[in-house]
């Protein structure tokens, strides 16, 4: 009888740890995003949004501009050729071994420290073909970095493609790039969009790599190879420095909503897909 | 006759022409890895080889200024913050993913998805800041020390690895076939039990993998440490002491150094990038083993 009840008190005892560190993990992004919320509305308004950062003005604008400059171009490099690496491991790659390869070398890519990714980015962009600090370099060292957020994302969407759709357009006599391009890639398109929302969310939340090879020239970035502060390295520097809690707050706050519409989009794609 | 065979040339052609596109991009990618290996070792194993492996990694004094370059404090601290990472992230996210895949409702578990795939979403520079402003105050509260210490990396690294943890462990237990929960209930044993006893054990390559994929992003985090760290470069004998990571030591002197303190910042990126061979490599072959 004691030890029924004994056993009883210790499976409580682990149910309510299993309850607790649920609590915890909703717990603490609650509050982290409560808290920064809290703190940031306040100060976050159109002028805060719209205006420079020069001189008495503390606006975060060109930060805006420049994260969505080095999104765009990064997505704009990434996206094919993660997307043909992904066609090639799954509809044409007949050779195992080569296929080994590149997954291992997708999964040491992703296993990459952002900080390296700088680090190399710093030596062979920044300094060895010289195009200094700027949207160029980051764009190119971030472009390798996501590239395999969108294979994995676009080879698990090919993967998922049932086998008759390429048969029964091959079978047609449709060529094999045609069957592909007019029948695999849209059936997989949810699938590759929702890798390209997450290596967007990766890009605009990278500070390490950018830091190092975009550099933190607080202005709009008017060329390719000008620098300009993103919007994480800002928030970086705000918080560093310890300038102004206000801005930082106002500057998390922006960031936060970023990663909220992101996320949003993604389950708006996804959902597509199951219908 | 003559018009469709060149249609068929045209289209062999373009078929050729297609092929090879993505054969070179998926080659792209591995391409991209040896030149990154390649780059960051040119740059850093000359300081290596300068300084001397030895005085290098087991070099307890970092000072640039008077040509001491010892990362042993910044590795110890990567290593520490690391472990302590993982002593808080690990049974949370284990706890949380067995919460979501074997005891929650279909809706309760809706409900905690998108907020852990929100957790895995925040910028890791917002993670510092909150630890800046949060963690660091409460322990300064606690030890009056400044608050900045490997405890608040620790924190911070265990919530950060959370979703990596979560997300995966939570794949692998619902992956387990139902039969086995089953046959466990049906032999009499409760459903901790049965988590504990069967589910767990039958996940445990998943949940490994989980947390040698939370290893890496701990040791590799650089903002978020350097927020909350303090960043003294030695080696913290508690952990309300202050300390520097390998990737903080990067970021913070990369910006002015030059010379032979630069090569020396490079080097640290190889000794972090060995880590991170190694963790991987390692993974590899225990799932390989696993598998077999």
């Amino acid at each position: 009888m004691i030890k029924l009840l004994l056993k009883n008190f210790k499976e409580r005892v682990i149910y309510c740890l299993i309850i607790f560190s649920t609590l915890v993990t909703v717990g603490i992004l609650l509050w982290i995003f409560i808290f920064i919320v809290k703190n940031g509305i306040m100060h976050l308004n159109l002028k805060f949004l719209l205006s420079n950062y020069s001189g008495d003005e503390t606006g975060i604008f060109p930060m805006i501009i420049n994260t969505l400059i080095v999104i765009a171009s990064t997505i704009i490099i990434a996206v094919p050729i993660g997307v043909s690496t992904a066609i090639y491991l799954t509809e044409y790659a007949e050779n195992g071994r080569i296929i080994l390869v590149v997954r291992f070398a997708v999964e040491l890519l992703a296993g990459i420290p952002s900080i390296i990714y700088g680090l190399f980015g710093m030596v062979l962009f920044v300094t060895i073909l010289n195009f200094n600090w700027s949207i160029l370099s980051g764009t190119l060292t971030l472009g390798i970095m996501i590239l395999p957020v969108i294979i994995r994302t676009t080879e698990e969407a090919l993967i998922s493609v049932p086998k008759e759709y390429r048969e029964g357009s091959l079978s047609l006599g449709v060529s094999k790039i045609r069957t592909i391009i007019k029948v695999v890639l849209p059936s997989a398109k949810s699938g590759i969009l929702t890798g390209i929302i997450l290596a967007m969310g990766r890009v605009s939340g990278e500070t390490a790599a950018v830091y190092l090879t975009v550099g933190m020239v607080p202005r709009i970035a008017k060329g390719f190879l000008e620098s300009g502060r993103t919007l994480s390295v800002h928030m970086y520097l705000l918080a560093k420095e310890g300038i102004s809690f206000e801005e930082a707050y106002a500057t998390a706050t922006v960031l936060l909503l970023i990663t909220l519409i992101l996320n949003q989009i993604v389950k708006v794609v996804s959902r597509n897909e199951g219908n | 006759m003559n018009i469709e065979k060149n249609t068929a040339s045209k289209n062999r052609i373009i078929e050729n022409i297609f092929s090879k596109f993505f054969f070179l991009s998926a080659i792209i990618s591995i391409m991209s890895l040896v030149i990154i290996i390649i780059f960051v070792f040119a740059k850093g194993i000359p300081a290596i080889i300068e300084i001397g492996l030895m005085d290098f990694i087991f070099g307890k004094l970092w000072r640039p200024s008077s040509n001491d370059f010892g990362i042993l404090p910044m590795i110890l601290g990567s290593i520490y913050a690391t472990i302590g990472a993982l002593l808080i992230g690990v049974p949370i996210g284990i706890l949380t993913a067995i919460y979501m895949s074997e005891i929650a409702s279909k809706q309760i578990r809706k409900m905690i998805i998108p907020m852990v795939e929100l957790l895995a979403g925040i910028p890791s520079v917002i993670y510092g800041f909150f630890g800046l402003i949060v963690i660091v105050p409460l322990i300064d509260q606690i030890a009056g020390n400044g608050g900045n210490s490997l405890l608040a990396a620790m924190i911070i690294l265990g919530i950060m690895i959370l979703p990596t943890i979560i997300n995966i462990s939570d794949t692998s237990l619902r992956a387990v076939p139902k039969e086995y929960r089953e046959n466990s209930i049906a032999l009499g044993a409760s459903k901790m039990q049965t988590i504990f006893g069967v589910v767990l054990p039958a996940a445990k390559s998943g949940v490994l993998t989980a947390v040698v994929l939370g290893i890496g992003r701990a040791i590799g985090e650089t903002m978020a440490v350097i927020l909350v760290a303090g960043n003294s470069p030695q080696i913290p004998i508690s952990i309300f002491d202050r300390f520097r990571s390998m990737t903080a030591n990067i970021a913070i002197e990369m910006g002015y150094a030059f010379g032979l303190h630069q090569e020396a910042l490079f080097a640290t990126g190889v000794v972090l990038f060995v880590f991170i061979i190694i963790l991987n490599l390692g993974l590899n072959l225990f799932i390989r083993k696993a598998s077999d």
